[in-house]
């Protein structure tokens, strides 16, 4: 089922103002329902290479599935989403190719990267992610984190030790407690969640929501909703101007229609038609 | 370079304390590791928790309590340059990280190499990244700043002003006072006024015919405005001036 008429998806990266290049990485696709953002780390170029497979991975692996499957299937051996085990799988095999990657090339050692992807299909999303890059939602006047960071900060946060208002004095804002391609295997956290007509699906790199406020940022994302290209280049602006001390990166999915999965035979049937 | 504590009375500096410990006591018992001699000072009167680079200080129910900046506090999460005042004691707490633009290297973002619990879910307790705490309660500091951290280093932008110039609100005054200000009707046209460190720029977001700045159209970049433009935005004429 192809989505571009359900989905706007626009997407942005910049190196910021002091890094001298950009180890993010984006793709996203309106027909597949697709958007995959990375935030690597290494040093030279390893953080580049880290988050470009990452990319490439998902991109191309779920792509090349989505043929001949429809991700509201249900994955016979474990009655889950082809969507979700999509993604769950794709994390873990491009975490292997980054850590093979690591192990084998010594100017690659150690080199890492965060990922949030989400998978758009029949009026729902499912979005996985490891470490700090995130995924707002903006629903009506709310707007707010869908994806909880896997960092120290955010642990800090839940377990009570510090709160929400005083975590961004902490100064232990960028240690990821998980990332993708820095050990053999890894745990990526995917959650499926319902979509409504008119919502607006942020994915960012920590370059966004460190230099700008979650409200400056709620609040860009509903003036400018009109124009999804100028909110995105907004939000990097804004991210600019108060130091872009890292790269930054948003992929900003508007919902313009539903995207009900055809159900039954008949439906299956015109739907075969039509596309 | 580790945070450190300095103890100080009577403004002339007794002893510096680098946080290397999880945990750092304080009292008048010589057990304590800023032992302080003192009979103001409780036996165990305080202690300093640092988890990476983040320090918490708490007291321990001690007899004659204790101050940071001034104020009585049972636990704060200590800033650079705060001040413990621990009976005529004061304890000042220095973390030279690089917070600001000094070395973007100190920033990047790196894996904290924790065990990991393998489910995929569960809230992994602090205990796992290195450190112990029973406490569940919150810590303040004082004068949270309100604005983003790295708020731009240069002089503030003055304040703008629209005043709309035809039309049934005629006179009436807009204060640009926020980050993003849009104008006009949506689904008509709508342009948006943003405030950056360098001045103000009014950029079309929607609707079929672009902004006009005294005259001629903006097209579809963003364009800078100057102290009495005039704008004209679906058939609306509105002068944009700056405020001393």
């Amino acid at each position: 089922m192809n989505l571009n008429q359900a989905l706007e998806i626009v997407g942005q990266t910049n190196p910021g103002m002091v890094r001298s290049h950009n180890e993010d990485s984006i793709t996203f696709d309106a027909e597949y329902g697709l958007a995959v953002l990375a935030d690597g780390m290494g040093g030279y170029n390893a953080g580049e290479v880290a988050s470009g497979i990452a990319v490439s991975v998902l991109a191309s692996e779920i792509r090349h599935r989505l043929e001949s499957d429809s991700p509201e299937m249900k994955e016979a051996s474990s009655e889950e989403d082809v969507g979700v085990v999509l993604l769950r799988d794709n994390v873990k095999k491009a975490n292997l190719s980054i850590f093979n990657a690591a192990q084998s090339q010594p100017q690659y050692a150690g080199m890492g990267t965060t990922i949030v992807a989400g998978l758009f299909y029949d009026n729902r999303v499912a979005v996985a992610h490891v470490g700090d890059s995130r995924m707002y939602r903006l629903r009506g006047e709310v707007f707010e984190t869908i994806t909880r960071d896997h960092s120290l900060l955010q642990e800090q946060i839940d377990s009570g030790v510090i709160s929400k208002e005083l975590a961004r004095l902490s100064q232990n804002k960028n240690l990821v407690t998980r990332a993708v391609g820095i050990d053999a295997d890894v745990v990526p956290e995917v959650h499926v969640h319902d979509v409504e007509v008119g919502d607006i699906y942020l994915f960012c790199s920590d370059g966004l929501n460190d230099m700008v406020e979650d409200d400056d940022i709620g609040a860009t994302v509903q003036m400018l909703q009109g124009n999804l290209t100028l909110a995105a280049s907004q939000l990097i602006e804004q991210a600019n101007d108060n130091g872009g001390r890292d790269n930054v990166s948003v992929i900003l999915v508007k919902i313009k229609g539903s995207y009900a999965a055809p159900r039954g035979v008949w439906a299956k049937l015109v739907s075969w038609f039509r596309n | 370079m580790p945070a450190k504590l300095i103890l100080s009375m009577d403004g002339s500096v007794i002893k510096e304390y680098p946080l290397t410990k999880e945990r750092t006591t304080i009292g008048r018992k010589p057990h304590n590791d800023i032992a302080i001699d003192n009979l103001a000072v409780s036996s165990e009167h305080a202690a300093v928790i640092t988890i990476l680079n983040d320090s918490f200080f708490e007291d321990l129910n001690s007899t004659n309590g204790s101050m940071v900046n001034g104020a009585p506090a049972q636990k704060h999460f200590l800033q650079n340059s705060d001040v413990i005042e621990i009976g005529k004691y004061k304890l000042k707490y220095l973390n030279d990280q690089p917070t600001q633009t000094s070395s973007a290297d100190f920033e990047k973002t790196m894996v904290l190499r924790a065990p990991v619990k393998p489910s995929a879910a569960s809230v992994v307790p602090v205990a796992d990244s290195g450190a112990k705490f029973e406490s569940t309660t919150q810590y303040n500091a004082t004068a949270p700043k309100p604005a983003s951290a790295a708020a731009p280093a240069a002089a503030p932008t003055p304040v703008a002003v629209i005043q709309i110039l035809n039309g049934p609100n005629l006179g009436k005054e807009l204060e640009l006072s926020k980050n993003l200000t849009t104008l006009g009707k949506p689904g008509v046209q709508v342009a948006v006024l943003a405030r950056r460190p360098h001045g103000y720029f009014i950029t079309h977001v929607e609707g079929g015919s672009f902004p006009l700045v005294n005259g001629s159209s903006i097209g579809e970049q963003p364009h800078q405005l100057n102290d009495h433009d005039v704008i004209e935005l679906a058939s609306i004429k509105m002068e944009f001036y700056l405020k001393n």
